[in-house]
């Protein structure tokens, strides 16, 4: 599957949500099944720096694929980093660059990605596309 | 005294957020405006607005002496001797880093102490370390119990010939703690240090009165007590200000320029470089009316009932750890739910339509001191009802459900 039709596939499943708490439930439950980040990633290293819950994002490159994993201390953070690892991980770097990851607005996310909300996912997004260019710089 | 007359007061209150009623109780962040603010700023600039002090024309007269009037009411209002006393600034932060430029150059040497505590806003740390690494100063700490309140013991400890200035917040923004300021004040006062209050968390809740205080300065702002952002005041003692070099330099700071010497201006405007805000000011003053209007001890009692009848309901649900619990206290709730991390609880009672605060509160090294990383705050003003901390508490329980 493309990182496209993941993100539709995303947006189809928020679609069936009547109501916010359908839509938190659904993270928190996400942020309970995440795969746990290994103990080696859990450190300042792989940190998304901000004030309010603390995330940490490893990216591994298998076969030129990029295998991210992620992990919080807050649960609702976790289930919004979860989406996109759902989305990006398994991905050649040069896809990752070049999706806009528009389907966070349509699902409503729009709160998250305020400037204000550190660890946010504008923080998230871009730690990603960093790994994905560090890789791509090293191919070249 | 009837509350619903103070909360008919402010329209912002009337809003629902995610279809729910409005619930604010992130007021020590800042608070909301009477309608007779939000009036005072439209008014000026409908009328009034005019660059002030230096116009011959009509407009700019009466704008000054609006402006001069305000700096009247802030002294009337803080209880100063002198409205010379009274510097607008930006705001509290803008104060104090007025206040460590000025007294460092003037006053502070090499080898000086300055004596913080544990408990400051990240405003009453980091100008001072500033100030110390300019002048290779060093920074002495006061440290707390496990209830959030100053060691007294230890701060005596610290007092020494080279103590030149004692600046501490009269009350705690992460845990409403209410510190012994006169007893501070005296004690440095026997050292021969200055001290510095920072009341950004009190004006709005406490009768202050820097005189019995004997405070050397205090800063607070506009907008945690009911007026527009923007606007706060340093006040000093006048025969301190006087002897302090100026912070910024403009145009208003002096009486002459020539290349050759420029001489500074007399108090306050010496440290008034630049155009003021002055519809804010305007604001401010229409704030300090509001309060004297309802009277600031009525005010403080709504909000105390509000705070003790919201901890002891809150320590009836169980799961709560109250982060706090100094004897005395105003304004703020902190607080964790076991099991539940602040930023996911804040999100959730957010979706409820309450507003709380989550994280460090701009104080991590009390964050740090007790071992946590953050909490969930609720601060309270005079609007606040127990009929929305029932509320808070049942979407407390709603989010307890939602994480189990």
């Amino acid at each position: 599957m493309s990182i496209q039709e993941k993100a539709n596939e995303i947006v189809a499943e928020f679609a069936l949500f009547d109501d916010w708490m359908d839509k938190y439930n659904y993270l928190i439950e996400l942020g309970h099944s995440t795969p746990i980040i290994e103990e080696k990633y859990r450190n300042e290293s792989y940190l998304i720096n901000g004030c309010q819950s603390r995330v940490w994002i490893s990216a591994e490159m298998v076969d030129g694929k990029m295998i991210l994993k992620a992990d919080s201390d807050a649960v609702i953070t976790k289930g919004v980093v979860s989406l996109l690892i759902r989305v990006l991980s398994n991905e050649k770097p040069e896809d990752i660059l070049g999706n806009e990851l528009g389907f966070l607005d349509q699902i409503g996310l729009q709160e998250h990605l305020s400037p204000t909300r550190a660890n946010g996912l504008r923080a998230m997004i871009q730690q990603i596309k960093l790994y994905a260019m560090a890789s791509e710089a090293r191919k070249k | 005294m009837n509350q619903k007359q103070i909360i008919d007061q402010f329209p912002i209150l009337k809003q629902k957020i995610n279809q729910f009623p409005f619930v604010y109780f992130d007021n020590a962040a800042t608070s909301q405006k009477p309608q007779m603010v939000i009036d005072r700023l439209v008014n000026y600039y409908s009328n009034f607005n005019s660059n002030i002090h230096r116009g011959v024309h009509k407009l700019s007269q009466q704008a000054t002496d609006a402006y001069e009037h305000a700096r009247m009411s802030v002294q009337k209002f803080i209880h100063a001797s002198s409205s010379k006393e009274i510097i607008f600034t930006k705001g509290t932060t803008d104060s104090i880093n007025l206040l460590a430029f000025s007294l460092g150059e003037t006053f502070i040497l090499e080898g000086d102490e300055i004596i913080v505590s544990e408990l400051e806003h990240h405003s009453n740390i980091v100008p001072w370390q500033m100030l110390c690494e300019r002048k290779k100063a060093i920074l002495r700490v006061i440290p707390v119990t496990d209830e959030g309140e100053l060691r007294m013991d230890e701060f005596v400890k610290l007092l020494n010939k080279q103590t030149r200035l004692v600046a501490i917040g009269h009350v705690s923004n992460a845990l409403g703690t209410v510190n012994p300021v006169k007893e501070i004040i005296d004690l440095a006062h026997k050292n021969n240090s200055l001290v510095l209050i920072d009341g950004a968390q009190a004006v709005a809740h406490l009768k202050v009165d820097v005189q019995q205080l004997d405070c050397d300065f205090y800063a607070f702002s506009s907008h945690k007590m009911y007026g527009p952002m923007g606007v706060g005041v340093l006040f000093g003692k006048k025969e301190l200000l006087e002897q302090l070099h100026p912070y910024q330099g403009g145009g208003e700071m002096i009486e002459s320029v020539s290349f050759e010497k420029t001489i500074y201006n007399s108090l306050p405007f010496k440290f008034e470089a630049g155009t003021p805000n002055v519809a804010d000011v305007l604001g401010f003053e229409a704030a300090i009316e509001f309060i004297q209007n309802e009277g600031i001890e009525n005010l403080a009692a709504f909000e105390n009932e509000v705070l003790s009848y919201a901890s002891s309901e809150l320590e009836k649900i169980g799961r709560i750890k109250i982060v706090g619990k100094a004897q005395n206290k105003a304004g703020v709730l902190s607080f964790l739910i076991e099991g539940i991390h602040p930023y996911d609880a804040g999100t959730i009672l957010d979706q409820l339509g309450i507003a709380v605060r989550t994280g460090n509160h701009c104080a991590e090294p009390i964050m740090k001191r007790l071992g946590i990383r953050g909490t969930i705050r609720a601060s309270f003003a005079a609007y606040n009802t127990k009929d929305e901390v029932d509320r808070m508490v049942r979407a407390i329980h709603k989010t307890i459900e939602m994480f189990s």
